[in-house]
């Protein structure tokens, strides 16, 4: 955790992550209110709750959770009036792969939380919100629980929070351990004591027929704490930090063969890859070059080093052309990244040098969602741990000469069919790796 | 009743209420469908079947089976959201590029469907060989070879070899997991059907998952059995061999049953089955759709009740006086017993009789002159669901034709009291044992005849002076009314054992000695039978159809 106290990277701008990595910043809420905390609460319960949404579309806050939907358009989906008790909900269940951001907030800042969750809670008339942890972090489920105490006897929830007539109440709820509780559908099944099978959209859509089939928000741990931060900042301001589109800071989770991995806060688009590995993160380890990124969590499709892309940019006649934009000048957004074939999810960026193995590397990937897989529809529960039979025998060199083409047809025949979005992250990375390193699977396949 | 009859088929699109119908194109083709319809029922509607596992129409969607997606577009929208028209007039759809489940979304306007397409014929073999790859193959051993949708769709959509090449999935075998199914997790797709049924119609949440991904399986809940007396329904609903009937498992390869459609006689609920013989001998009964009495459920206590068909002790020649006789000489000698008694006589006749014996009965009664005729009533606790309050399946016939017009039964105490006090002389007993009418062994031995038409031994056929073994319910055609007054009709599965005849012939030739007017055939009976019965005018045979006809419509 040390390195968590370096100061700010240039490149970087901190704040959500301000309070967690200041020196001495104590998870209390007496540590948080000396900080400025509560009073975008206090500023909120005396907007109109349209203001609000208002404020979070104009801020271009994309959910921080991995599917990267624009929140404010989520929130419109809610009809303050339609006479239904609404719910909100926190993924707390940080489970991809390379992506370690909300821990940090849970763990060193649970206020933020607590407020951003408070001012949606105002904003979508919402009197019960849950705050979903993974059953990994009980150390983040005990002090959440503590604040959520601290701030009840504060009067900053419960009953007529701050004088304002609003009631609202909220609970931790501890997962069981798995991955799929990420899954909003069936996260929002384990909150009601079943099990965790993602639900069928249509008609499950949660802000429609969500937690007790009523309309429902979930949102991610970081994405409520940027709400409390667009209030603070200003919706103007909060989007002009980011591109268009896509507002405000991102937390950028770098591991792999870095020389400082690590959570960096950056602007939206604010870097590219390059100055993201090679500046921030201090460049690759010594003596090693870059083979492979996966830019957005585990389930990203993985690019390759020396890869250029064709995106379309604004020429200077003000005509979309097309550019040719070499990896590592790829700039770190959502539609940069998916203009690239990939995606910026939630974060988590795996920095891959020359020495790893890539039949290795998605084997490893290939293990944990074999594990993960729910086991609710047929294409998913089968078609992944085929998968993963397939790489395991790869490696341990029983490779069959029809094994990369049987790889792929299997994920082709897994990915857009299945429940829930587990079939494209299980699926992705197989097709990703067989399409950008073909060479290492021809080997292993004799 | 209306002079002309309909069919049970007409008859509910008549009554349906009113709802509002959409327009969907499937396969190119636009059709009208009523809201609510699943898409998967519309495009089976539209003559465009889907494959499908989990879904079913008596349950829910889950959408996991992943077998029934299709491709689908919905009606592609001007700057000004209103639906483009093409030159046909009709909405121009937007095809998405990602296939969609068509169990779980409802028909709306202007969405389009293509059941057909290179992409749908992609998704369905991806499906079918993933539920292949760990299923165990084990066909020649399984009890649901050859009704297997497994197998079914494996014709379409299968490979003849697979690609698979590493070893399959472990689960449990042989899992007992209730008194009368045994579990096979590994030939088990995880579809939940069954689950479903028990939580949603059987109402006892007894079945579940555990484990994960490749991993999961079906299992009871701890401490639960799946015992419920719709236990068996599962097997049914169970797209593969996973779950098996204790009673039908490794007796009867299904391709070898001859399936009679007829109706379940246990109780007044008149439950639609289909009888599954070979060699006149019963090996299985499952339940036949009918959403007017049944849907697609038996109780398991109906659907084992055939057991008695096949007891060694069936009464199967005529006898006379404890010696076994010619049909001729039995009837001549009945009927000579019966004139012999004058007005003395009582008749105890059954609930469990058809309306064309019964009607018979009745005529019999007239011929002799006597109005002591009953039946024994059936009261008993039904479940609120399938198992009538009625242990008679054909007290509601009895009612209609005028043998237990009362209170049924109520004529018993009477008829057992003339017997004690020497009044009645002659009894005829069809199908009911007198011991439980109120009648004493002691008494019965004062007969001066006893007339016993039956299928078993019993109290009365050790009294008998005449014995007549009929046939059971499964061994003859006929019609019977159920408690909610629809008719419906048997048809015979099997022959009667050795000399046994249709009881309708019996009772008919007991009227010929008698000198009264009978019948040449069943279906001129019913013909009889319908002219003297304002509720049955313009019925007959043919007419009540596989699936029975409202009398109360």
């Amino acid at each position: 955790m040390k390195s968590l106290l370096l100061p700010p990277h240039p490149k970087e701008r901190r704040i959500v992550f301000k309070n967690a990595w200041t020196q001495g910043y104590t998870p209390d809420i007496d540590c948080y209110v000396k900080n400025g905390g509560y009073e975008q609460l206090k500023k909120a319960l005396k907007m109109k709750p349209e203001e609000i949404i208002e404020e979070i579309k104009k801020a271009n806050l994309r959910g921080r959770g991995g599917a990267g939907f624009p929140c404010g358009v989520k929130w419109g989906f809610i009809r303050r009036d339609d006479g239904k008790p609404h719910y909100i909900t926190c993924n707390g269940d940080e489970s991809e792969p390379g992506t370690f951001k909300d821990r940090y907030i849970l763990h060193n800042d649970p206020h933020q939380l607590i407020e951003g969750m408070l001012i949606a809670a105002y904003a979508l008339n919402v009197n019960l919100a849950y705050i979903y942890i993974r059953c990994e972090f009980p150390k983040a489920a005990g002090i959440v629980t503590q604040a959520l105490k601290e701030a009840r006897e504060k009067g900053f929830l419960g009953k007529n929070i701050c004088g304002s007539g609003f009631d609202v109440d909220m609970h931790v709820h501890q997962g069981a351990g798995a991955y799929i509780c990420g899954e909003e559908t069936s996260l929002i099944e384990s909150l009601e004591g079943k099990r965790p099978y993602p639900r069928i959209k249509p008609p499950y859509f949660p802000a429609v027929l969500g937690l007790y089939m009523s309309p429902t928000i979930v949102n991610n741990v970081e994405t409520f704490c940027h709400v409390k931060q667009i209030l603070a900042i200003g919706s103007d301001e909060y989007a002009k930090m980011g591109t268009p589109g896509d507002g405000g800071t991102r937390v950028m989770c770098v591991s792999g063969d870095v020389v400082r991995p690590g959570p960096y806060e950056i602007p939206a688009g604010g870097v590219t890859l390059g100055e993201l590995i090679n500046d921030v993160c201090g460049g690759m380890k010594p003596g090693r070059k870059l083979k492979a990124v996966i830019p957005g969590g585990s389930s990203s499709k993985i690019l390759r080093a020396g890869e250029v892309f064709k995106i379309k940019v604004k020429g200077d006649d003000g005509q979309m052309i097309d550019k040719e934009v070499p990896l590592l000048d790829l700039v770190m957004d959502a539609s940069s990244l998916a203009a690239a074939g990939t995606m910026v999810g939630s974060g988590g960026v795996i920095v891959m040098d020359d020495s790893r193995d890539m039949l290795w590397a998605l084997n490893n990937l290939n293990e944990f969602y074999a594990h993960e897989s729910c086991g609710q529809c047929t294409p998913c529960r089968e078609g992944v741990l085929w998968i993963d039979k397939m790489t395991t025998r790869m490696v341990n060199g029983e490779g069959l000469v029809e094994d990369p083409v049987t790889l792929k047809s299997v994920a082709d025949n897994i990915a857009g069919r299945t429940v829930c979005a587990f079939g494209e992250a299980a699926s992705w990375p197989v097709q990703s790796f067989l399409q950008k390193f073909p060479e290492e699977f021809e080997v292993a396949a004799k | 009743m209306s002079a002309t009859a309909t069919t049970a088929e007409t008859k509910t699109e008549n009554t349906a209420p009113a709802v509002p119908m959409v327009n969907v194109q499937i396969d190119g083709e636009w059709k009208q469908f009523p809201k609510g319809t699943r898409l998967i029922e519309a495009c089976m509607k539209a003559g465009s079947y889907v494959p499908h596992y989990c879904y079913h129409p008596a349950l829910s969607s889950p959408g996991n089976c992943r077998m029934c997606l299709i491709e689908m577009g919905t009606p592609k929208m001007s700057p000004d959201r209103k639906p483009e028209l093409g030159e046909d007039g009709r909405p121009v759809i937007a095809w998405s590029p990602r296939p969609a489940i068509s169990c779980a979304i409802e028909v709306s306007e202007g969405l389009g469907v293509r059941t057909n397409s290179p992409l749908v014929e992609e998704c369905r073999k991806g499906v079918l060989e993933f539920l292949l790859i760990n299923h165990p193959l084990d066909c020649p051993i399984c009890d649901k070879a050859g009704e297997c949708r497994l197998q079914e769709f494996s014709v379409e959509y299968g490979k003849a070899d697979s690609r698979f090449e590493d070893d399959k999935v472990k689960k449990p075998k042989r899992v007992d997991i209730g008194e009368r199914i045994v579990l096979d997790d590994e030939r088990c797709i995880l579809c939940s059907r069954c689950i479903r049924f028990m939580n949603e119609v059987a109402k006892d949440d007894c079945l579940g998952f555990v484990d994960r991904g490749g991993h999961t399986h079906l299992t009871v809940h701890p401490g639960k059995r799946l015992d419920s007396n719709y236990s068996l329904n599962t097997v049914d609903i169970c797209p593969v061999g996973a779950l098996t009937s204790k009673d039908f498992r490794f007796k009867m390869r299904v391709w070898f049953l001859k399936e009679t459609k007829t109706i379940d006689v246990s109780c007044g609920t008149g439950s639609n089955i289909l009888i599954g013989s070979r060699e006149n001998k019963v090996h299985r009964i499952t339940p036949r759709e009918n959403e007017a009495v049944n849907s697609f459920w038996i109780p398991d206590s109906h659907r084992l009740n055939y057991t008695y068909l096949h007891r060694e002790d069936r009464l199967n020649e005529p006898v006379v006086k404890g010696e076994a006789v010619r049909w001729k000489d039995a009837v001549s000698a009945a009927a000579e017993s019966l004139k012999a008694a004058g007005h003395s006589v009582a008749i105890i006749a059954s609930g469990r009789m058809t309306n064309e014996e019964l009607f018979l009965v009745k005529r019999l009664a007239a011929t002799l002159g006597t109005d002591l005729i009953d039946i024994r009533p059936r009261a008993q606790k039904g479940d609120g669901f399938l198992v009538s309050d009625d242990g008679n399946p054909n007290t509601s016939g009895a009612k209609l034709l005028g043998i237990a017009s009362g209170t049924p039964g109520s004529k018993l105490p009477e008829i057992a009291a003339g017997i004690a006090a020497g009044r009645i002389t002659s009894l005829v007993v069809l199908g009911e044992n007198p011991l439980n009418c109120g009648i004493s062994e002691a008494d019965l031995s004062k007969l001066s005849s006893l007339v016993v038409l039956d299928i078993l031994p019993n109290a009365a056929t050790k009294h008998a002076s005449v014995i007549l073994p009929g046939s059971a319910a499964y061994e003859k055609r006929g019609s019977m009314v159920n408690v909610n007054g629809r008719l419906q009709r048997l048809n015979r599965a099997l022959t009667a054992p050795g000399h046994a005849r249709d009881d309708w012939e019996i009772l008919a030739e007991l009227l010929r000695a008698l000198g009264a007017e009978t019948a040449s055939s069943i279906e001129d009976l019913f013909k009889q039978m319908a002219a003297a019965t304002p509720a049955l005018a313009g019925l007959n045979l043919g007419k009540i159809g596989d699936l029975g006809v409202d009398l109360k419509a």
